[in-house]
């Protein structure tokens, strides 16, 4: 099989990112990012602090404009789309954002509901009701009637991804779900990640930089480069070959090394040889 | 420079939620409206009472004092209406108004910018100006006008206290009186006047709210901008309206 053809083993592409490019003021932080995500496929991406890809995700889920470049959901360039047909097309994903973003005048079962009485014709009946199983999902049963300011931060997160899944959405982003969580909390998450995509059929984006979850969920990876190759992906691939990859960088990404070239360094070097040649 | 062109883009917006998207199909939101209604406006009647009792009394203790130097006490409760009407009520209202539902608008809107809520509703497909601004405006437009002629009311009575207490007129005498010297031209400008304020004060603090950035520091810089901003446009929006009808 050549390269240009297409992988039998991948669905439809849901999404296809080309030549993404945003500058904010002279700063760079997406640098010609394209990558395509296929139905079914758990995407992640990965890459330290700073490397845009919470600005990535944004971009994706169209509350940023990129600089340059395009971005198609559904089949849909979204880089122009009105106002009108964004709102149309947003109805069709689910976004679980980094604090949980719950309406702090809702309580949690309110904050669920909240799709589903916005988008579905549904009584309120059969919405209580799709909303205990969302919080049972979740792990959250009992807590509906809780404000978020009366939970802690790992159920708040549980109740956001309820609020995501609301209308079962065929496509979910995910931006940093297990952070903050405990072990336990963690894989709890990642297993729901993993049912939405197995069970139900949805394509998952996830974001994020704990690597137990990249390995555990992810079926396609791209990592995002951080120093000289801010913004831009330098590996992509399945995890086996996320694994194998020979970059330095990655291999310290993925094995936590303090020491290497993903850690910009040239600071305290240069810090050294003033104090040396003060000496 | 870029606040004036945010503060512009949400009445641009606002025009087209208020006018526009109901006969497309994306009605008031009436539940929230009057939720707002209460909160904005009905939480603010005991302060506005208070304020325009103190006002009422003020001024006819002021006015009786110089008035009797002239033997001229019988102009008391004129004085005390017509300056309640066309000046005083709807001005003090603002001030309340901004004072306590302004500011907390700014810092309400302002926190759900900052976690990421407006965003979240956004990404939902609930576009926040109709979730959240379209609501607040209508309260405020409604509630404004309300809470002057409310005032309108304490304020005379707070001008009897002191007519019929201290001055020994009879309430007859002074309801009279006190009607005498104001035109119902006079009390619509009034009314009119604080529907303006109202429109001010929810525009200005939406504005400065949904775009705060920064935090908790942003957010307390944004409510005390949005107090600032909103006295100010209210103050001079009070002496263009009094300069166009009673000058």
């Amino acid at each position: 099989m050549s390269a240009a053809e297409p992988d039998a083993t991948l669905g439809e592409p849901i999404i296809e990112v080309d030549s993404l490019v945003r500058h904010f003021g002279k700063q760079t932080v997406l640098n010609g990012v394209s990558f395509k995500v296929h139905a079914g496929d758990t995407f992640v991406i990965m890459g330290g602090s700073g490397c845009g890809k919470s600005t990535l995700l944004r971009h994706l889920i169209g509350t940023e404009k990129p600089t340059s470049g395009s971005i198609k959901i559904f089949g849909q360039e979204i880089t122009g789309m009105k106002a009108d047909a964004l709102q149309k097309l947003r109805g069709r994903y689910g976004m679980l954002f980094q604090s949980g973003a719950l309406l702090q005048s809702l309580t949690v079962a309110e904050n669920v509901a909240l799709p589903l009485v916005e988008h579905t014709p549904l009584d309120a009946g059969l919405i209580d009701t799709v909303v205990k199983m969302k919080l049972e999902q979740v792990g959250l049963t009992g807590h509906g009637h809780k404000k978020p300011s009366e939970i802690s931060g790992g159920m708040k997160k549980r109740a956001a991804l309820a609020r995501a899944l609301a209308l079962d959405p065929p496509l979910v982003f995910s931006d940093e779900p297990t952070a903050g969580l405990d072990p336990i909390m963690t894989a709890v998450v990642d297993e729901l990640t993993q049912r939405l995509t197995q069970k139900i059929g949805a394509t998952v984006v996830v974001v994020t930089h704990d690597m137990n979850s990249v390995f555990r969920i992810g079926t396609r990876i791209i990592m995002l480069g951080t120093g000289a190759n801010q913004g831009r992906i330098i590996a992509q691939g399945t995890p086996e070959e996320i694994r194998a990859d020979p970059d330095p960088a990655v291999q310290q990404f993925i094995n936590g090394d303090p020491d290497g070239d993903g850690v910009d360094d040239t600071g305290e070097l240069l810090y050294r040889d003033m104090l040396l040649r003060k000496l | 420079m870029e606040a004036f062109r945010q503060y512009l883009a949400l009445c641009g917006s606002l025009l087209f939620w208020l006018f526009v998207a109901p006969f497309r199909g994306k009605p008031w939101r009436i539940g929230h409206t009057f939720a707002q209604i209460v909160r904005i406006g009905v939480h603010a009647v005991p302060m506005s009472a208070l304020t325009a009792l103190t006002i009422g009394v003020v001024l006819a203790m002021q006015s009786a004092a110089q008035l009797a130097k002239l033997g001229a006490t019988v102009y008391v409760p004129g004085l005390v209406s017509s300056s309640l009407i066309r000046e005083l009520a709807p001005l003090v209202t603002a001030v309340i108004v901004i004072g306590r539902s302004g500011s907390s608008v700014t810092a309400e809107l302002g926190t759900m910018k900052v976690s990421e809520e407006i965003e979240a509703l956004e990404v939902m497909a609930i576009p926040p100006m109709s979730y959240l601004i379209i609501p607040r405006f209508l309260a405020m437009v409604i509630m404004m006008p309300l809470l002057a002629v409310f005032s309108i009311y304490v304020g005379l009575a707070g001008g009897w206290l002191i007519s019929h207490y201290s001055l020994h007129m009879s309430t007859a005498f002074y309801v009279t009186h006190a009607l005498q010297y104001v035109e119902l031209r006079d009390v619509g400008i009034g009314l009119l006047k604080s529907g303006v304020f109202g429109v001010l004060i929810v525009t200005i603090a939406c504005s400065i709210g949904l775009n705060v950035s920064g935090g908790a520091e942003g957010v307390g810089l944004a409510t005390t901008r949005s107090v600032v901003v909103s006295l100010l446009s209210v103050f001079v929006a009070n002496a263009l309206l009094t300069a166009l009808f009673f000058f």
